[in-house]
């Protein structure tokens, strides 16, 4: 057994920390405030090779694996949530699909495009009327000649208000039941295709989170990810992959809380001395420190089941997120609680921070969702 | 343009809590990160600057242990083209001489128009190495360097002096500059050129390769030590004026000026 990082992925990490420290950090708090999308950092981060991370450098990304994903999320998550998920969604959500079950057409038209940062990508599954439940979607695709012609409305969608590409599931066969959807390309300028409501979110602010809107939007019938009717597997295996960032968004939004709370805790005095040399915040501080480090441990497990080719990780990639989203969530009000008044105000980042850790249990999978994936798996 | 850059890996100590080891010669450095030393980032960045705007190869150097290799790496990712390693572990204690010494001992066959180092180890704090290796080469160099340029194949190299005064200084080449940190703004290694670097073979030398064995040390380490702490501090206060005058008079008074 193996727990060191191998040498490109240490490079990577201390590269990736040093930048997001330096470029990144100082505009969260006004990436917060403003709610604008960061293309000046996502251009930056497309310098790098940031926005193509696992995408192979035959279309332009940078080649890596799951592990060194989890790793370059992390450290951008901690100190900015928002630009953690929208990395996390253009490498896992959009790229991955197409790298798996895209033909090298679609191959080569959109991997350059989200590698280099030129468009960016969006997930269209939930809808008004349907999350956890995703076999109740309600839109539509048609067959007509040699388009599909999709009908129907999708909400909070990541990056949805600024994306170019979009991974759209609809119904092509309703009597199949889930087993009649289909993943689409969907291109941004696509007529019929339009934008609604711009969701004011708690927390990851400046994510662009958006409705989507199909009134007979004509797509290509070449745009098809997949084979027809395969839409349901693409999202399940794609969720597979894409909850392991989830994880790592949660393990940097943790540690990102845990440094603030560590510096506090240094810092202010009472009773004469530095709060930090109290048990009950020695207590807390190991608590936070000891359940960041046993989730970044699961989240790289899961990456390295992905990464060895394991056909099946489903448990493993939902054991990462259910924990590490719950302990980040957890981490985040103990920060908040050793930084005492203070933290309730936004004269110190932790109350941005503790809002948005919350969205971890929600998103890619409630918590719930992922104890039933485990369950059902411990169960087989 | 043949260039090499001497570049050092130091501990991160601006925001750590610094204590003196048992032996009283080093820090306790356990938990602590370490990267590249400041100084040598702008270094590297102004020799790749060079490079790109007048071709040739780039080599970096480095005199550490086997950790130094992840450094020299991040140099390689960035656009150097080779990278030594000196085995730091085989020629005992370094002072700044010796320092310069064993990287001449290195190098000293290697073709080289122009050597970059930084002004500065944030560690040790000597600024040395790159004087002494430029005397030991038999080159001549300029130090705190600011802006340099190639004019009819005389090296321009451009220095701030007190008060705001600037000093250009023509150099004919082979020479070497020790760079101030500030003059550029270094690159982000991609993600692209860190895989491919990972990969790439490294020239490690030792004793076995180079002949820097009997070279002594011409200072030694005494002792570290953590100066004891103040027992009196008088907190200024008034306008910015008015802060800036008691300052400039207390300075004054304490002889520092």
């Amino acid at each position: 057994m193996e727990f060191d990082l191998t040498n490109d992925q240490k490079m990577l990490q201390n590269e990736v920390r040093k930048f997001a420290a330096s470029e990144l950090g100082p505009v969260a708090p006004d990436l917060d405030t403003s709610g604008e999308f960061p293309w000046d950092n996502l251009k930056k981060m497309a310098e790098m090779g940031l926005l193509g991370i696992i995408i192979p450098e035959e279309y332009g990304g940078a080649g890596f694996d799951f592990v060194s994903l989890a790793i370059a999320i992390e450290e951008i998550s901690r100190v900015c949530a928002t630009t953690g998920v929208i990395v996390a969604v253009n490498n896992s959500l959009v790229g991955y699909p197409i790298m798996q079950f895209g033909n090298d057409a679609q191959k080569k038209k959109y991997l350059p495009l989200l590698a280099s940062g030129k468009k960016i990508g969006a997930f269209g599954l939930t809808e008004p009327n349907a999350g956890s439940d995703v076999a109740a979607i309600e839109t539509t695709a048609r067959l007509d000649g040699d388009h599909y012609i999709l009908n129907g409305t999708k909400r909070f969608i990541t990056n949805a208000g600024e994306a170019g590409v979009f991974i759209v599931f609809a119904y092509t066969n309703k009597e199949l039941k889930h087993k009649g959807i289909s993943a689409f390309v969907v291109e941004r300028d696509t007529p019929g295709f339009s934008f609604g409501k711009h969701e004011d979110l708690m927390g990851i602010r400046a994510t662009a989170n958006c409705e989507l809107i199909f009134e007979d939007a004509k797509i290509p019938k070449e745009n098809i990810l997949g084979e027809e009717n395969a839409g349901f597997k693409i999202c399940m295996n794609t969720l597979d992959v894409s909850r392991i960032d989830i994880g790592a968004q949660a393990v940097g939004i943790a540690q990102g809380a845990l440094d603030e709370a560590l510096k506090y805790s240094k810092e202010r005095r009472a009773f004469g001395q530095p709060i930090c040399n109290f048990e009950m915040v020695q207590s807390m501080l190991a608590e936070m420190a000891t359940m960041t480090q046993a989730a970044r441990l699961l989240v790289y497990y899961a990456g390295y089941c992905k990464d060895k080719g394991m056909k099946r990780f489903s448990r493993e990639s939902a054991m990462s997120k259910y924990f590490a989203t719950t302990i980040a969530v957890d981490v985040a009000r103990m920060a908040v609680q050793i930084h005492g008044g203070y933290g309730y105000t936004k004269d110190y980042p932790i109350e941005r921070i503790y809002r948005d850790a919350k969205i971890l249990e929600l998103y890619e999978g409630t918590s719930e969702i992922q104890k039933i994936v485990i369950a059902r798996d411990l169960l087989k | 343009m043949d260039i090499i850059v001497c570049i050092k890996r130091v501990p991160q100590t601006a925001e750590a809590d610094v204590k003196i080891d048992a032996s009283k010669k080093d820090i306790i450095k356990d938990r602590l990160t370490f990267d590249m030393n400041e100084a040598d980032t702008y270094a590297l960045e102004e020799a790749i600057l060079f490079k790109e705007k007048f071709g040739g190869t780039l080599t970096v150097v480095s005199l550490g242990g086997v950790e130094a290799e992840d450094t020299l790496r991040i140099a390689l990712a960035k656009g150097a083209d080779h990278a030594i390693r000196i085995k730091a572990e085989e020629f005992g204690e370094l002072d700044g001489y010796k320092t310069a010494a064993i990287i001449r001992e290195a190098i000293k066959d290697t073709k080289h128009d122009i050597i970059f180092t930084g002004c500065m180890a944030t560690d040790d704090a000597y600024s040395q190495v790159g004087v002494i290796l430029a005397e030991l080469l038999g080159i001549p160099h300029a130090t705190l360097v600011t802006k340099i340029d190639m004019k009819n194949d005389k090296l321009h190299a451009y220095r701030e002096l007190e008060g705001g005064l600037l000093e250009h200084l023509e150099i004919t080449l082979p020479a070497l500059c020790t760079i101030q940190t500030g003059i550029n703004e270094p690159r982000y290694a991609s993600l692209l050129a860190i895989r491919r670097a990972a990969k790439k073979e490294l020239t490690v030398v030792g004793k076995a390769e180079i002949a820097g064995e009997n070279i002594m040390s011409h200072s030694v380490l005494d002792e570290l030590y953590v100066p004891p702490v103040g027992k009196r501090a008088e907190m200024l206060t008034g306008s910015m004026d008015e802060i800036t005058a008691k300052l400039g008079s207390i300075v004054k008074e304490k002889g520092l000026l």
